[in-house]
């Protein structure tokens, strides 16, 4: 093969050719009529699609629109209740595991299931390596090396077979997925909200996998809360809504709006909203000056944010924006500069520290980080400000619950009670957990690192009203966000991060995602006021 | 009182009910009076134990500052006859030194809770030993001490008074763990460290205390020790008491990765441990296999536990689906 995987463009609004000159082929997998169950819950009903060879499939739908049970499903993890399962000709009441991969499914989830501490190749070929002759059974390294860096050519990949997993970015480790899925000969690359821990140029290197594998005849399965993302990969994008199927969207009728109109069945407003108000600033809530993180310790970062704001921070991943969030809030150490909070000196040696002066964090990792999974919601809710539920040191219980239940009822925390067990709620109410936690005490900083992440549409919008909600009642909101049409969408100003230190600071009038693309690669940004904008 | 614990109760019973079957002096007073002691003695180091253990670390030093400071216990007031409250006192600050010293390590300068403690059994132990020259630390003959002897080896309504001690210990650190603010520090820190302390929790300073407490509370079960067998040879004397400790909170349900475990849990797991080991010597079985029964049941106990979750998860999900397909429409 001569062709060249990955195309060149970078205008990804203009198909390319070979976008245009598509074979209408067969099928060769199609669902007709599914429909599952669970207890009390009908989670995939009358459901029917087809995946042609080579097509791009945007899926989209809120959380419990049913995604999980068709990848489920598909996946031969859980056989449907009725309805017939087709591959290449042959029907099925359902596939098993063993069919699946037999038919080259393979998926890569959003969670990464990698080795850290093993090279590309031993993941990539884990208990499948290519052996040398003899009774030893010994690993033969200069097959294996040779296979993989074939897979590895063919994801465009810009590493080699024997770099360890844990030296590469998100992006990276993705490809190394997906080279596992093309190493057992997938015909269906299903990838589960690939991009949503991704920042912005690693996802284009993503986007850029997925039309390689377009060109090589393999079919995607695009699942993406990303909507934007969708727009410009999907030949078609089929939309899931309580577990039926809302509308399929032809390309040329791909758009964000109408996908939002079909996953919720009604227009969203939030956003827009979020961002609204052009108002007049508050005083400066929190002063960093000259501050300097481990990661950077070169690059001073200086940042003022304001009381009644939303600041975004936007920047590439890496860029040092939650090593930022990490030292303001106490989690690592402040190696020089001074921080003030109403102008007065805060030294912040500690979480504690942080949080006994009104400065909170809504953390990246919401499950390592944010609550206790096995804890209720009442405990992680209370557990910051534990002393206030307390008499004599011993824990009101009632104190407790009636904290619990005032924030479960103000956030819309959807759970049968306060007692319930934080890890089986959905990542939104999750979400909302964490918030509720800092709400219930006084915030005066509320910083917020990818507080939407892998959450669905409409508790987003939730997240964002909130938040605007809190920049209302004075609160000074830094929000860090790599989703470009958040930051983009909610923020009343934003700065930018690029290898350490703020590269620029956008005003309203100057937001666009070129300008915030031209700063997170530490080029100057096309200002529109050129007296007043520059700093 | 969870199913757990329960559950461990009734396996105590059933196993009391066996042994005094065959064995009718099981229940004799005097049987009931010292085993009840030795739950005493053991029951307020494993409640020591359990602290650290439910931080998720461990505390492997227990027997040897046991022998440590029972060897300087018995020096204080009988050699260098220091008046035993005041020894008393010091003996318990020693301990909480210790704990501090074992959790500052921990805390502030990273070091893994085995490695520390380790390396504290063998530091204690050399210690010991050096102390008192190999030899053995115990009371000149005539040599009495009323008030301290009425309290850790005397009776009172028949009960040992140690046995009262543990009781009144027991309810204290019930509270602790189980109703206060600290007690739910511990929990939190014990099932994720890196969310307690993104919660704003001072995750050192609890993990510290959790050790202080265990030290304090190992520090007085060795006072206890020393006054029970009276002389002391600190080669042996306290050998292997950790792993007693540690398996009376795992018999008691404690997860050694923390976060999970109740206070009655770990004394119902001393009282059984206790049980077994008096089950030894009334059946007549040689005790040289005392240790082979003591961890031949924990094993057991253990699998049984989780057989037992594995069984309830699989049919919660075989009543799930029965219902499902009950409730699906005939189509």
């Amino acid at each position: 093969m001569g062709h060249r995987l990955l195309p060149r463009a970078v205008n990804y609004g203009v198909m390319t050719s070979t976008d245009s000159t598509q074979p209408i082929a067969a099928p060769f997998l199609s669902l007709e009529a599914v429909r599952k169950t669970y207890p009390g819950v009908v989670a995939l009903d009358r459901f029917s699609m087809d995946v042609r060879p080579g097509e791009v499939i945007g899926l989209v739908g809120e959380n419990g629109a049913g995604k999980s049970t068709l990848m489920k499903i598909l996946g031969g993890v859980t056989r449907p209740d009725s309805g017939t399962v087709t591959v290449d000709g042959a029907a099925h009441d359902g596939l098993t595991v063993e069919q699946s991969i037999g038919s080259g499914i393979a998926f890569v989830h959003q969670e990464l299931n990698l080795f850290e501490n093993l090279d590309v190749a031993a993941n990539i070929f884990f208990g499948r390596e290519p052996l040398r002759a003899g009774p030893l059974r010994l690993v033969d390294r200069a097959k294996l090396r040779e296979m993989v860096a074939s897979l590895l050519k063919r994801v465009g990949a810009n590493f080699s077979a024997d770099a360890p997993v844990a030296s590469l970015s998100l992006a990276q480790q993705q490809m190394v997925e997906i080279a596992k899925a093309l190493s057992i000969k997938a015909r269906l690359v299903i990838l589960d909200e690939p991009t949503s821990s991704l920042p912005l140029a690693e996802t284009e290197k993503l986007l850029d996998v997925i039309k390689g594998l377009k060109a090589q005849g393999i079919s995607v399965i695009f699942i993406s809360h990303r909507l934007h993302e969708i727009e410009r990969v999907a030949d078609r994008v089929v939309v899931l809504r309580d577990g039926t199927l809302a509308g399929t969207l032809a390309k040329d009728r791909i758009n964000h709006d109408e996908m939002v109109r079909l996953m919720i069945g009604r227009m969203l407003k939030e956003r827009e909203k979020a961002g609204e108000a052009a108002r007049a600033p508050g005083s400066v809530a929190l002063s960093a000056d000259a501050i300097r993180t481990g990661t950077y310790p070169d690059r001073p970062v200086s940042l003022e944010l304001r009381h009644g704001e939303i600041l975004g921070l936007a920047g590439l991943v890496g860029s040092g924006r939650t090593e930022l969030a990490r030292v303001l809030f106490g989690i690592d150490e402040r190696l020089a500069g001074s921080v003030t909070l109403d102008g007065k000196p805060l030294d912040v040696g500690s979480a504690a520290d942080a949080v006994a002066n009104g400065i909170f964090l809504v953390p990246e990792d919401r499950k390592l980080t944010g609550i206790l999974l096995d804890l209720s919601i009442a405990q992680n809710i209370s557990l910051p400000n534990l002393p206030a539920h307390a008499r004599r040191s011993l824990v009101s219980a009632s104190a407790e619950l009636a904290t619990a239940e005032k924030q479960k009822k103000n956030l819309g925390i959807k759970a049968p009670s306060v007692l319930t067990r934080t890890g089986t709620l959905s990542g939104g109410n999750q979400q909302k957990v964490v918030l509720a936690k800092w709400l219930a005490m006084n915030p005066k900083v509320m910083i917020l690192d990818e507080p939407t992440r892998g959450i669905d549409i409409g508790a987003k919008a939730e997240i964002y009203g909130l938040m605007r909600a809190l920049a209302d009642a004075g609160v000074a909101v830094l929000m860090i966000s790599s989703d470009m049409e958040e930051v983009i969408g909610v923020s009343d100003r934003i700065a930018v991060m690029h290898e350490g230190q703020i590269s620029g600071i956008l005003d309203k009038d100057d937001f666009s995602q070129e300008n915030v693309l031209l700063l997170a690669v530490g080029k100057k940004p096309k200002l529109l006021q050129v007296a007043g904008g520059a700093q | 009182m969870t199913k757990k614990d329960l559950g461990l109760l009734i396996l105590i019973l059933v196993v009391g009910a066996v042994v005094t079957a065959i064995n009718p002096r099981f229940l004799s007073a005097i049987n009931l009076a010292n085993t009840s002691n030795l739950v005493a003695l053991f029951g307020i180091l494993s409640i020591g134990q359990a602290f650290v253990i439910i931080t998720g670390g461990i505390e492997l030093s227990v027997g040897s500052v046991i022998a440590l400071l029972g060897t300087l216990f018995i020096d204080f007031i009988a050699v260098r006859e220091v008046s035993w409250p005041l020894a008393f006192v010091l003996i318990l600050a020693l301990g909480s030194v210790i704990g501090f010293v074992h959790g500052w390590l921990i805390t502030r300068l990273k070091l893994q809770p085995f490695v520390v403690t380790l390396c504290g059994l063998l530091i204690y132990r050399g210690v010991a030993r050096f102390y008192t020259a190999d030899g053995t630390a115990g009371f000149a003959f005539g040599q009495n001490f009323p008030t301290l002897e009425f309290l850790t080896a005397g009776r009172s309504y028949g009960l040992p008074n140690s046995f009262i001690a543990l009781i009144v210990i027991a309810i204290v650190m019930w509270v602790v763990l189980h109703r206060s603010v600290f007690g739910r520090y511990l929990y939190a820190i014990g099932k994720n460290e890196e969310a307690a302390k993104y919660s704003g929790i001072r995750t050192g300073r609890v993990i510290i205390a959790a050790y202080v407490i265990c030290g304090v509370l190992t520090a007085l079960s060795a006072i206890y020790f020393a006054m029970y067998t009276r002389s002391i040879s600190p080669a042996s004397h306290g050998q292997f008491y950790e792993l007693y400790a540690i398996a009376a909170a795992v018999l008691g349900g404690f997860s050694l990765r923390g976060g999970e475990g109740s206070l009655v849990g770990v004394i119902l797991g001393t009282v059984l441990l206790q049980e077994l080991q008096n089950l030894v010597n009334l059946l007549g079985i040689p005790s040289s296999l005392n240790f082979a029964v003591m961890g031949g049941v924990i094993l057991i106990g253990v699998l049984v536990d989780q057989q037992w979750g594995v069984f309830r998860a699989r049919r919660r999900m075989i009543e799930a689906t029965r219902q499902n397909v009950a409730g699906a429409p005939a189509e």
